[in-house]
């Protein structure tokens, strides 16, 4: 499947109080939390993105708190794909778990700018400029990590786990 | 293997455990708070089981919100105690309660040896215990609730060796602060960072626990600590648990080891707006500030009202500072009260709150207007942090943090005339 979209461009460091400002940590409903998306740091983001949108941004994107209420609001607001030179650990891990999907690539983000028009197709990696007409290759996922987001997320991997041991009598 | 690894090894059934392997690890504890429980149990829920894999190994606190400062923040404290209720975990009410991270090592909930997660960031405290302790998400803690197991990648180890021992006003969050300040808010991303050296074996506990704490603040997994004679001393009298001592082999392999001479180092101030944005006391210059938090579960502990008291003590708060005081736990609120602190800290002007992480992340109890300038024993400094988006944050010690409260511009303790 291939996601179209234009881009959101942000530096380095984007912590999660960027992403969801703490004040609407008192509501953990996804449509709500949407609305105050990268309201932190871009007020404006959420009446200017349109579904299916990237955000694209430097090293450690997601740093700070271990909220799943960031991934959720990313997610939820609509946006497809975050690609970043890297991720903050415990980001990556929600997004994963939660099936916001993250690729992580330098030189995309360094040669991309804001309203670029992107294609990416997640399962092979592969991330197109169309606006500058350039391609680049985002880090391949490890097996374990492939397993997980084929199985549609951690909810989903766990019940096939307890599904197993149910099986086989063990609980 | 390195502390971490064995840790990691023993909990996954291996005799051997290499950086970047995948793991499934059986947990020895699991925590959440009011923010972060209602999707946990949301997501609980979804997967299908009615009982949590072990009851007693599940903690719920409420901390962040409490006592609930609005409609939405009880309606989210109630689902959390309803569902501890009903589950029989181990929680902990208001009035009965801490900062979590202050409250579980002090219970005797965690204790040395541990796998430990929690769907709260600075999880990662529980490595003053040598724990390995980390934080997660809240769909990571539905799993682990479920399962009593998560997955893990085995991170690479960083060794933090401080040579020298520590000046007169320099604590654990001195030695944290400087090192994020060195190697930057991602530099120890994906990885355990491990403390040693001289001027570690000096810290106190609560120190160590202000370190672990802040590990996450480099972008680390975990931040562990050897167990040593003041480890035991620490959990002898409370471990709920029996415990198990994992050393670091002779031949442990490190990613890096870095060394520094703790005693060149001043005490230390992160800037807004992150907390590698450092600068020793010395070349701070003049920054006036609004308001003091001492607090927190970086900096709630006793040592830390100790000295913010010993600071204080036959003083005043300046006219137009606010000084907000919030011991971590009931535990050494109670202690403060007997040693007279609470007694200094109401007598200089400081407001004493019950235990609650509140201001640290502009819940309630001394949220910023637009414009306004705080110091604060936390841990974050992020844009709008503790309130407006217009506000600044800075961070530092509890020593500096009183000696500032006094000056209305940040100061050291050795700026307090006699």
């Amino acid at each position: 499947m291939k996601l179209q979209g234009k881009v959101h461009k942000y530096g380095a460091n984007i912590d999660t109080d960027a992403i969801i400002p703490t004040r609407y940590l008192n509501i953990s409903e996804p449509a709500e939390l949407a609305k105050h998306c990268m309201e932190g740091i871009d007020p404006d983001f959420v009446g200017r993105m349109e579904k299916g949108d990237f955000i694209v941004a430097g090293t450690n994107f997601g740093y700070g708190s271990s909220r799943e209420h960031a991934p959720i609001a990313i997610k939820e607001a609509g946006i497809s794909c975050v690609i970043a030179s890297s991720f903050a650990r415990i980001f990556f891990r929600n997004a994963i778990n939660i099936g916001l999907p993250l690729l992580e690539c330098a030189p995309a983000e360094e040669e991309s700018e804001a309203g670029d028009i992107l294609e990416v197709e997640l399962k092979s990696g592969k991330i197109r400029n169309i606006t500058r007409d350039k391609l680049f290759q985002a880090e391949p996922y490890p097996d374990f990590m492939m397993e997980l987001i084929s199985a549609g997320g951690l909810i989903e991997h766990t019940k096939k786990k307890i599904e197993a041991r149910r099986r086989q009598g063990e609980i | 293997m390195t502390l971490a690894e064995k840790i990691l090894a023993a909990h996954s059934g291996k005799d051997k455990v290499s950086p970047g392997e995948f793991l499934s690890v059986r947990v020895d504890l699991i925590l959440a708070n009011d923010v972060t429980a209602p999707l946990a149990i949301r997501e609980f829920r979804r997967i299908g089981v009615q009982k949590v894999f072990d009851p007693q190994r599940v903690v719920m606190v409420p901390d962040h919100f409490v006592p609930n400062k609005d409609i939405p923040s009880a309606e989210q404290a109630k689902l959390m105690r309803e569902f501890a209720q009903e589950q029989g975990l181990v929680y902990f009410e208001v009035g009965r309660m801490g900062i979590e991270h202050v409250l579980l090592p002090e219970q005797g909930l965690v204790v040395p040896g541990d796998v430990v997660i929690g769907a709260d960031s600075h999880t990662c405290t529980y490595g003053a215990l040598a724990a390995f302790a980390t934080g997660m998400g809240s769909t990571d803690i539905a799993s682990a609730m479920a399962t009593g197991e998560i997955w893990m990648k085995v991170p690479p180890t960083m060794k933090f060796v401080y040579q020298g021992r520590p000046g007169r006003w320099i604590s654990g969050k001195d030695l944290i602060l400087y090192t994020i300040g060195d190697i930057g808010v991602d530099g120890a991303l994906y990885s355990a960072m491990e403390f040693s050296g001289e001027a570690i074996d000096s810290l106190s506990l609560d120190s160590r626990f202000s370190m672990a704490n802040m590990a996450i603040e480099a972008g680390a997994k975990a931040g562990i600590f050897r167990v040593d004679k003041k480890t035991l001393a620490y959990v002898r009298s409370r471990a709920k648990r029996p415990y198990k001592v994992y050393e670091p082999a002779e031949d442990a392999q490190y990613a890096k080891v870095i060394e520094y001479d703790a005693s060149n180092i001043e005490p230390q101030v992160a800037f807004p707006h992150l907390p590698s944005n450092t600068r020793p006391i010395s070349e701070v210059g003049e920054v006036r500030i609004d308001q003091v938090v001492i607090g927190s579960c970086t900096n709630g502990r006793l040592e830390d009202l100790e000295t913010a008291a010993e600071v204080l003590k036959w003083r005043r708060v300046h006219p137009e500072v606010r000084l907000i005081i919030i011991p971590g736990s009931q535990k050494v609120y109670l202690e403060a009260m007997r040693r007279g602190l609470i007694e200094t800290f109401v007598l200089a002007g400081a407001a004493v709150s019950t235990p609650t992480c509140g201001p640290c992340l502009g819940g309630h109890m001394g949220v910023l207007a637009a414009g306004e300038c705080c110091l604060a024993t936390t841990n974050r400094n992020f844009v709008g942090r503790m309130g407006s988006p217009d506000s600044e944050v800075y961070l530092a010690g509890p020593a500096i943090a009183a000696a500032s409260a006094i000056l209305g511009r940040i100061g050291s303790p050795e700026e307090v005339a006699a």
